[in-house]
């Protein structure tokens, strides 16, 4: 019975004695033996060696041994495949053996088996299993095609098991027909065009029978099935939604979700003025608050989805604020989720119970619950006017606490509520000057130099508190000293004959002593400001804010309901879509809800609408900055992946950001310095026009310096970015581009020394990529780079590298050696460079690919302000080897019919469509290709291209 | 779907390691340039490194290291990891972890390294049935049993192996045929547990009960049984035919907010009938759970006083009063009083039990073994506080409450549970039936 003493033995020859034990006759000893190897394949040890004396224990009538020689194949079999070849025969035995539960091990293990050269002896037992008269081998085969499937997809086609595994859906035994369905689903994620589950009403019906009678398991696999069907009416979503609903009472938390998710989904067909819409309502709320009632990891998974259930239906759950409330012993994890949800269900209704709450939170020990408790005071503030003096003396209560992080959330929070209401609680700002020197977050500084700069008229030492703050200058961080600068000017502007001399001092210290070119910039814009048109200068500064919105940290609408398809999943509990952690091609599709019938749509009245949000207007979300963040570096926590769309992101923001961001912080401090969640950045809009020219003519020297760069003849050529700063390649500076000329790829980079010794010995290398990219010549850098010498490289790249499929598409890991030490990045190169010369095509080819590619191929794209006409477009396009085929002129519309073809090989048809007295200069690309997931970047590629 | 599943004990040793897809083992770099650290480890060891040995607490249940996605959950020391690379059902993988937990309780018992160590030949044997490419099959101990034992295969004879394998897929796959008992048996317990969050002002903020019927049946054959309870719907439904029926009983009937079943529940005959009908598995199983929140009978008040006297003593009373008839008795009565982390010393006296002070629990804890309804007792304290300079206050953390009573808290009343049998000759007559009802504290607290 103690198994244990398996993993106890560490002595040395010990393989030696386990192949005589494995070899030995009896029967005893060798299982024994066997479950020795297996207790070490468990720790870690490596006991492939032992390959073929495990192998030879296979042939056994005792269940028990077997089962751990399959083990112990599927483990080594890829490691070791002629000899995993030795098996095959004892599995085609096996799967003729009289005893199903052996057919079915057999089939189940040898589908487990990795091995390319197997899948071929698979075939025919498995063809034979899928029909087996026994349900339990059937249930077993059906997933073994799944498998296969993985291994050799086309193996899979060709042998016609999508047809099998299709005939099973209809099989009378109910765990079939899940495991079927499970594995239909699976395969058709790889597969987005093919109609592999072919959906269709009696289909459906079949799968609403089957949920009745399978395992809990099952019931999960059909409803994740059913979730992606879109039903061809209301009627029809209706009668779907009523046999799923019972459902919501099953124990098992995973079943109940995802039937909210079919219901949640299949909602947005049915009228709101259908009775059936409001009992779906009411009934939707108790098996929710009842999932609270699960483990704590259940917990958390629910509350993740109901965060994105409270944003999409407020109306479910406005009544159940209670069940949200706080428990001293929650994990924090479900605190902090708890505590989210609260601030989305806050109204005037419930408002009391919540601060009463609330400021229960802001005295607990968990910072960051605390935090967010106190942050989530002034969220209500925001949120129900009628509650916001009760919050901001709530607040007040809190700094008088003098605990450090209260007082600087505090802070924070207090800003936004001067924003909201302007003028209003202006008498608190003594209390929060009494707390400046406790003050050490940049956030909570910023904030209060924000407040002191924005009433400096009513503050009477506000010259001196800022001053105070302009002693460490240099030493703050950067959203400190943007805040500051901005500040100042404004205290200068509202008390001009004292400040002079502090916001010369500024000017300077931001213009002159500092390398970081935002801060440059902003200050420069200030002094060209100030010196050429005060009057100008105070209606930029002062220019009365835009009000911040209401409901802060929505998640964008678009996304929201693509994450709704993903209720129960993982992207619903990271709220991201799957495209964001999961790696190739598998479930990037694209889901979106159904949408709502025409005849609904009209009678929609106003006062069927919840009180909540009224669906008709979704709320206006600018992202947080720090979800925007978020969505670029990825959910990735590995280093390896931190830098790269940053970089390029950079290169085409970089030009716009100084005269639409930079000024957009001018008129109202905004995206810059404020990180938090409950911010809404304001419209670049707000500029008046006739500020445009002046500035843009005082930067004009600026510009002159980005404009001259690069783009001689060929292929448009991006303006370099840093793609490896200094500070984190010791030193060592790089920033480059991409160029193609003449058929030839390469990489114009830009080394800089910015360390104080010496760099030598230069070597890179990429990490395989999704084209081939790599270097043809070693990169070649001649003397040794010396202290704050720049080189200038221009890199010969060819595409015949080994490939491997990178997310997204066109990421490019780079490793740079020097003599200190070895710095990886990575890129996005845009993937023109990768238009070859001769992708011009037929036209008789064109028209016929053009039909042959299947529309589910087809993506559609709009370039918005592009004000060119056809032909620009054309000669632009041509000379990064976009070639024109046809043009017609359709109803007073442009049509180009185009070609181009990639390194690879990968043919890409193109119809651009451009109306000439578009005022927004729209202009339509729809592209179509064979591999479809090319189609985003070849739409990037051409927006970059017109674009510049 | 899952891709592999790891169990580590404390220390973050594996002690069981099952990988069922490829795509999470494989490494992301592999020229020798690019291998930075954290990427090197296969995700075995990378769970180990940011999860188990994190110097943080665990500040999610679900964890992304390098694109790949952990799912854990912990029974005392051990460590229980689910990995994949996929958008999986979330949901689904923890509720199969834990059903995997309940598995290996039923077993071999407590979930412990040596337990998981004397069993890892079984443990594999187990996932390899219920859980098939990373999709959980079917899980139920009952029909498990019949095929999976820890005293190696016994030989089975055809019928046999065709009974396993309809069970193990059928419609009722946890129940198989054949069963027969000398005595047909049945035992109903309700389980309640009352939570309650009280303001120091004696306001209740929230109040639910979460209840679990737990049937355990000792059947023949197939039964069909039918379950009744006191659920308002059903007897206002019943009642509408005599006006004077609904007023008599409409007054024990109680509001259930949800309830959820065990699988082997037809949910659509619930769901149209709102009757409870089922063939239960042979032996313990929870038939369903239930959450109320109105009408809840508190069986417990607590009336907390804390005051500070100085800055170096606080006085504390506490009274607690029994609210139920006089005739039933609650047991294991516990009521813990947190303390401020800087107390040097405290003196209690309490009316009836014992109390004592437990430094390293920062709390005064006072039992009481019995104690009838409609009755109070009081404790009251002094505690001396050492002087600190700390300016953070004292967090007052609440007032819990532990107990037990013999009555179900949401007034729920089981009305009749009939057992039919066609093919065998018993009636509902013959079975013998136990009710018991208990209510316990969930999360039971003041705040003072």
């Amino acid at each position: 019975m103690t198994d244990s003493k398996y993993f106890t033995t560490t002595k040395k020859g010990e393989i030696f004695e386990l192949k005589a034990e494995l070899n030995s006759d009896k029967k005893e000893k060798k299982k024994e033996a066997v479950k020795k190897v297996i207790a070490s394949m468990t720790v870690g040890k490596d006991v492939s060696a032992l390959f073929p004396d495990v192998v030879n224990c296979m042939q056994t009538d005792n269940l028990e041994l077997k089962k751990l020689v399959y083990l112990y194949l599927m483990n080594y079999a890829k490691s070791q495949p002629d000899m995993a070849i030795m098996a095959v025969n004892t599995f085609v035995k096996d799967c003729e053996d009289p005893n199903p539960l052996i057919r079915a091990l057999a089939v189940r293990t040898m589908g487990c088996i990795r091995v390319d050269k197997i899948t071929e002896y698979l075939c025919e037992p498995l063809r034979k299993c899928l029909k087996d008269e026994d349900p339990y081998v059937r249930k077993t085969a059906a997933v073994c095609v799944a498998k296969l499937h993985d291994i050799n997809a086309q193996l899979v086609e060709d042998q016609g098991f999508l047809d099998t595994l299709k005939d099973l859906i209809s099989d009378s035994n109910p765990m079939v027909v899940a495991n079927a369905v499970a594995a239909l689903s699976e395969i058709a994620e790889s597969h987005p065009s093919s109609n592999l589950l072919d959906l269709n009403p009696q289909s459906i019906n079949k799968l609403l029978t089957a949920l009745n009678e399978c395992t809990e398991w099952g019931q999960i696999f059909i409803l994740d099935c059913l979730a992606n069907y879109t039903p061809k009416d209301d009627r029809e979503a209706q009668s779907i939604c009523e046999r799923v609903t019972p459902r919501l009472s099953h124990a098992n938390s995973a079943v109940v979700l995802s039937a909210v998710k079919v219901l949640m989904k299949f909602m947005e067909m049915l009228s709101k003025d259908l009775d059936y819409y409001g009992t779906l309502l009411k009934k939707l709320a108790p098996p929710l608050v009842t999932l609270l009632s699960a483990e704590p990891e259940l917990q958390y998974v629910a509350l993740r989805n109901i965060n994105l259930i409270v944003q999409k239906r407020p109306e479910i759950l406005k009544h159940e604020m209670k069940v949200f409330f706080v428990k001293y012993n929650d994990p924090i994890y479900v605190k902090l989720e708890k505590l989210d949800i609260m601030i989305r269900l806050a109204s005037q209704a419930n408002i009391a119970q919540v601060l009463a709450e609330l400021k229960e939170y802001a005295t607990e020990v968990d910072v960051d619950f605390v935090r967010k408790a106190v942050r989530a005071i002034g969220r209500c503030a925001i949120k129900v006017e009628q509650s916001a003096e009760r919050c901001v003396s709530t607040l007040l209560d809190l700094i008088q606490t003098k605990v450090n992080y209260v007082v600087q959330e505090a802070i924070v929070v207090i800003k936004d509520i001067f924003r909201k209401y302007p003028n209003k609680y202006e008498s608190v700002i003594a209390t929060l000057c009494e707390n400046l020197d406790s003050l050490d977050e940049p956030e909570a500084r910023a904030a209060m130099i924000w407040i002191v700069g924005e009433y400096a008229e009513r503050i009477d030492n506000a010259d001196e508190l800022l001053e105070s703050f302009l002693e460490g200058f240099h030493d703050e961080s950067t959203q400190v000293q943007l805040q500051l600068l901005t500040a100042i000017v404004k205290l200068f502007l509202k008390k001009p004959t004292e400040t002079q001399e502090l916001v010369q001092q500024v000017l300077s210290l931001a213009t002159q002593d500092s390398d970081n070119p935002d801060l440059r910039d902003r200050g420069y814009i200030y002094w060209r400001l100030l010196s050429t048109d005060p009057v100008a200068a105070k209606e930029v500064v002062l220019a009365e804010k835009p009000l911040i919105s209401e409901e802060t940290d929505l998640i964008e609408p678009t996304l929201l309901d693509e994450l709704i398809c993903y209720i129960g999943t993982l992207a619903s509990v990271y709220h991201k879509p799957p495209s964001a952690f999961v790696e190739g091609g598998r479930g990037v599709v694209h889901k979106s809800l159904p949408p709502r019938t025409a005849s609904s749509e009209s009678t929609e009245s106003p006062e069927t609408a919840p009180a909540g949000a009224p669906p008709g207007e979704q709320p206006d979300v600018i992202p947080a900055q720090g979800d925007l963040l978020g969505d670029l570096l990825n959910l990735d926590l590995g280093p390896p992946v931190s830098g790269p769309p940053l970089a390029t992101t950079s290169v085409q923001m970089g030009a716009v950001d100084l005269l639409g961001g930079g000024l957009d912080s001018l008129v109202c401090p905004g995206p810059l310095w404020i990180g938090g969640p409950n911010f809404v950045a304001p419209p670049a809009a707000a500029v008046p026009a006739s500020l445009g020219a002046p500035i843009g003519s005082g930067l004009s020297d600026l510009f002159d310096l980005t404009s001259g760069v690069g783009t001689l003849s060929g292929s448009y050529v991006a303006p370099k970015a840093v793609w490896l700063p200094a500070m984190k390649a010791k030193g060592l500076e790089i920033s480059g581009t991409f160029t193609r000329q003449v058929g030839s790829i390469s990489m114009d980079l830009q080394l800089t020394n910015k360390a104080l010794q010496v760099m030598t010995d230069f070597a890179i290398q990429f990490n395989r990529n999704s084209f081939g990219l790599a270097p043809a010549a070693p990169l070649q850098v001649h003397a040794p780079l010396s202290p704050n010498q720049t080189v200038e490289i221009s890199l010969p790249l060819n595409t015949v590298g080994s490939v491997m499929k990178m997310e997204p598409l066109n990421n490019l890991q780079v490793a740079v050696k020097n003599n200190i030490d070895v710095f990886y990045f990575s890129t996005l190169y845009p993937l023109h460079i990768l238009f070859v010369e001769d992708g011009k095509m037929d036209r008789q080819m064109f028209l016929a690919t053009w039909k042959d590619i299947p529309n589910e191929n087809e993506a559609q794209f709009q370039i918005r302000d592009c004000p060119l006409n056809a032909e620009a477009v054309s000669s632009k396009l041509q000379s990064s080897n976009i070639f024109t085929i046809a043009k017609r002129n359709v109803e007073g519309q442009d049509m180009l019919y185009q070609s181009l073809k990639l390194t690879n090989g990968i043919w890409v048809l193109a119809e651009l469509r451009i109306q000439p007295g578009n005022p927004s200069f729209t202009v339509r690309l729809s592209l179509k290709c064979r591999a479809p997931e090319v189609s985003q970047h070849v739409y990037q590629a051409y927006e970059t291209i017109l674009k510049n | 779907m899952i891709g592999g599943l790891f169990i580590y004990n404390h220390k973050g040793e594996v002690l069981i390691s099952r990988v069922y897809r490829d795509d999470i083992g494989s490494q992301i770099a592999d020229s020798a340039l690019f291998s930075s650290s954290s990427l090197r480890h296969s995700p075995v060891d990378a769970f180990r490194v940011n999860v188990i040995h994190a110097r943080q607490q665990v500040r999610s249940p679900v964890t992304n290291i390098a694109r790949t996605s952990f799912f854990h959950v912990k029974r005392s020391n051990i460590w229980l990891a689910a990995v994949t690379k996929q958008n999986v059902n979330a949901a689904m993988v923890f509720e199969f972890l834990y059903k995997m937990c309940d598995v290996m309780a039923a077993y071999f018992g407590k979930i412990s390294e040596e337990n998981i160590k004397n069993n890892f030949v079984l443990i594999y044997e187990l996932l390899d049935e219920i859980l098939d490419f990373g999709y959980p099959q079917n899980s139920e101990t009952g029909a498990l049993k019949t095929f999976i034992t820890q005293q190696g295969i016994k030989s089975q004879t055809k019928e046999e192996q065709s009974q396993i394998t309809s069970q193990v897929t059928g419609q009722i796959g946890w129940r198989r045929e054949g069963i027969k008992y000398r005595r047909n048996e049945l035992f109903l317990d309700v389980l309640e547990s009352v939570n309650l969050l009280m303001s120091p002002q004696g306001q209740v903020l929230s109040a639910h009960v979460s209840g679990r019927v737990v049937m355990k049946s000792y059947l023949s054959g197939m039964p069909e049984c039918k379950f009744g309870m006191n659920d308002k719907i059903v007897i206002e439904k019943q009642g509408k035919g005599t006006a004077d029926e609904t007023s008599k009983s409409g007054k024990q009937s109680i509001a259930i907010d949800d309830c959820t079943f065990h699988q082997c529940v037809r949910l659509s005959k619930f769901d149209s009938e709102r009757s409870i009908s089922f063939i239960p598995p042979d032996g313990e199983f929870e038939l369903m759970r239930y959450r109320t929140t109105k009408d809840i009978i508190l069986p417990f008040r607590v009336i907390p006083l804390v005051r500070e006297v100085g800055r170096t003593k606080l006085e504390v009373k506490v009274v607690i009063k029994s609210n139920f008839k006089p005739s039933l008795l609650a047991q294991k009565i516990e009521v813990r009083i947190p303390t401020p982390l800087n107390t040097s010393g405290v003196q209690v006296i309490c009316m009836k039990g014992k109390a004592k002070y437990k430094a390293s629990e920062n709390a005064i804890v006072w039992k009481i073994k019995r104690m009838a309804g409609m009755k109070e007792s009081q404790i009251s304290a002094e505690i001396e506080l050492l002087p600190t300079n700390d300016k953070k206050k004292w967090a007052r953390p609440p007032i819990s409450m532990n107990f037990e009573v013999p009555f179900a808290p949401s007034g729920l009343k089981v009305r009749y549970l009939k057992v039919f049998e066609p093919k065998l000759n018993y009636s509902d007559h013959d079975v013998i039936k136990w009710v018991r009802y208990i209510g316990r504290s969930g999360i039971y607290e003041t705040r003072c």
